[in-house]
């Protein structure tokens, strides 16, 4: 097992530089200058100076590699700096990732800002998508074809087709304008001091979790009821119930727990899925989360924050896939990693 | 002396013989999925999509470009059957207009999509040496973050093949090309698997010691033999693009406003919609209805397709 950790381990290091190449590359090859945004009136030399200041005109290789040391080395010491109070790096040389786009802000400052949001958003929506789907995929596949199963296939196929940007569109015409219920825009600025301004942030929340929950609950519901259907027929369920056990318990014990194994991966891997699924999401309710975040970037040609804030979906991808790999090993004693 | 045979048609087994129909593969396929009443309907509700937004704009010739701000955010009435935008631009000719560019994107897409995985996944498969190489390549390409990608490549390039291709095909070309580029994986990895188990089989065997070429037992033998993977992938294949295709231009990202698909008129009205709700419920819905209805055929197709439902 370990071995196989550090040799999958190892692989996630690999592909992340490739993928860091590539996010690097794309927006290196890209044609367009980021000093053209600048006034016109700035005289040529002085744009030269500015495009040398920005390291330019360095050849790919010596800007690939100082992007990664400023990825990689740089920032995470930052991090450790601010977390434990020292100071490792002189602070006179060191260059850290900075935003074009906001006078030099350090990008991760600016990521810092937008995450908790986000994480928010998203994580409230997950775990109301999991507490739906897998009870709705266990009575759909015990109780198959009956009325309960028929009405939670049809909230699937709608889940996966309808697009989120046109469910949420629907719930800001319908809560929001005709019934008044919920606010539409998000508030970010909103502190949670007291019971009311609880409920506010509830009543703000809501909408977009359940827009961002519903599209994953529909594929988590399908994929339990399927495991579970396929669990049912097994050998080792006739034993459990020629014992006389009862149903719930052979449910429950016997069969659902064999069935998540699956499921469980599938939740690892749909993790990095419901973050790319929140750039729609808070375009639609106005979060300023990472998303929005991006999607700014990408409007005013911010290439350090574009690359980072990609690298980090990236990321998410790679060790998500990594958990689910684990995860999958952990609870499976049939598979073996020799 | 004239030997006498019995008659054929006497023994039940040679009579079930003689009137039983001759069948094709693909006359099988039809049979079973006629059976699939939701894959009919989806195939239904698709048809009458394709052909009115193929056809529609040809008898509907109102100009979904002009501008009347006379007549702006009108609800249906008969003079618009569904209103007018804030601009006084007519909804149904704009919604058919639309509806084509979406669905050519969604089938043109899939086609880039399916061409390519279709070759990754038959060359890993059949070739050894290649396996391992191309499936790393497919793992590394499933890493990379699929919609935060395809935003920043169209921003970057949009510009550069507008000014080579114009405007209206160059953005064309380009969301074809990305969503069609960073779709082939799921294709890639299902084929391999197929022609994994596939080249093992005794007719390639066969094949291999009559001296067939390679080239020809890869398109006379193991092609056909993949295609019913590759037909389902290629139905879902086309939602998911237009899928993405809407998202792009939901988020403004996509085509621009002179070119409306489904996605962009979304985007464009989003900002009216209290006053007029028709405005986003159309687009929407009709993304929706399709996206519905090729998942419910690619649902009818596999089952249709799943060798050990034959009879």
């Amino acid at each position: 097992m370990s071995n196989y950790l550090i040799r999958r381990t190892l692989t996630a290091i690999i592909t992340l530089f490739a993928i860091s190449f590539v996010v690097f590359g794309v927006l290196e090859l890209a044609p367009g200058d980021p000093t053209s945004a600048l006034p016109e009136t700035i005289r040529p030399e002085i744009r030269q100076m500015i495009r040398e200041a920005m390291g330019l005109d360095a050849p790919f290789h010596v800007k690939y590699a100082l992007w990664l040391r400023q990825f990689f080395y740089i920032e995470p010491m930052m991090l450790v700096q601010d977390a434990f109070n020292i100071q490792v790096l002189n602070p006179d040389t060191t260059v850290r990732l900075t935003s074009w786009g906001s006078r030099g802000t350090p990008v991760f400052d600016l990521i810092a800002q937008r995450v908790p949001q986000t994480l928010w958003v998203v994580g409230l929506a997950y775990i109301m998508a999991i507490v739906v789907a897998i009870p709705l995929g266990v009575v759909s596949a015990v109780r198959q074809y009956s009325l309960l199963d028929q009405v939670g296939t049809v909230f699937s196929i709608l889940g996966y087709s309808v697009p989120t940007f046109f469910t949420g569109l629907l719930f800001i015409v319908i809560f929001s304008v005709k019934l008044k219920w919920f606010p539409s825009i998000y508030d970010t600025n909103l502190q949670v001091t007291d019971w009311a301004s609880f409920v506010q942030q509830m009543k703000q929340v809501i909408m977009p979790v359940t827009v961002l929950g519903f599209f994953q609950a529909a594929a988590l519901a399908r994929f339990t009821r399927s495991s579970m259907l396929d669990n049912i027929p097994m050998d080792y369920v006739r034993t459990v119930r020629a014992k006389g056990f009862h149903e719930r318990y052979i449910i429950i014990r016997h069969i659902l727990r064999n069935s998540l194994i699956p499921v469980v991966t599938l939740i690892a891997l749909g993790v990095p899925t419901i973050f790319g699924g929140a750039i729609i999401t808070e375009q639609i309710f106005r979060i300023n989360g990472l998303g929005a975040l991006l999607i700014s970037a990408i409007q005013v040609n911010d290439i350090p924050l574009i690359q980072t804030v990609v690298f980090i979906f990236a990321f998410l991808i790679v060790v998500f896939n990594l958990v689910a790999d684990v995860v999958y090993g952990i609870l499976d004693p049939r598979i073996s990693y020799s | 002396m004239a030997v006498q045979s019995p008659p054929v048609a006497e023994s039940p087994l040679a009579e079930a013989l003689a009137t039983r129909q001759h069948r094709t593969l693909w006359g099988d396929v039809w049979l079973r999925y006629r059976r699939h009443k939701l894959a009919l309907f989806g195939t239904f509700i698709l048809l009458v999509l394709m052909l009115g937004t193929a056809v529609g704009p040809l008898v509907y010739t109102v100009n979904p470009e002009y501008i009347d701000i006379m007549n702006s955010s009108l609800p249906p009435g008969p003079e618009h059957p569904l209103g007018t935008d804030d601009l006084g631009r007519d909804t149904l000719a704009r919604n058919l207009t639309g509806g084509r560019i979406s669905l050519a994107v969604g089938i043109v897409a899939m086609l880039v999509a399916m061409v390519f995985g279709t070759l990754i996944g038959i060359l890993s498969g059949y070739f050894d040496a290649l396996d391992n190489p191309l499936m790393r390549f497919t793992d590394l390409m499933l890493a990379l973050p699929q919609l935060p990608l395809l935003l920043v490549i169209i921003m970057l390039f949009r510009d550069t093949l507008r000014s080579i291709f114009g405007l209206e095909l160059g953005i064309f070309i380009l969301v074809v090309a990305v969503i069609g580029l960073l779709g082939w994986m799921p294709t890639a990895r299902v084929v391999r698997g197929a022609v994994l188990s596939l080249k093992r089989k005794e007719f390639i065997e066969a094949a291999v010691c009559v001296g067939t070429q390679e080239r020809s037992i890869l398109l006379r033998h193991i092609l056909p033999n993949v295609l019913s993977p590759i037909i389902v992938s290629a139905t879902l294949g086309v939602a998911a693009a237009i899928l993405t295709e809407s998202a792009l231009s939901f988020l403004g990202l996509g085509f621009p406003s002179d070119v409306p698909t489904w996605g962009r008129l979304l985007f464009e009205n989003k900002d009216f919609m209290t006053q007029n709700t028709w405005l986003i419920f159309w687009p929407g819905l009709f993304i929706s209805l399709t996206i519905l209805s090729i998942n419910f055929m690619g649902d009818g197709l596999r089952d249709a397709m799943d060798p050990r439902g034959r009879q």
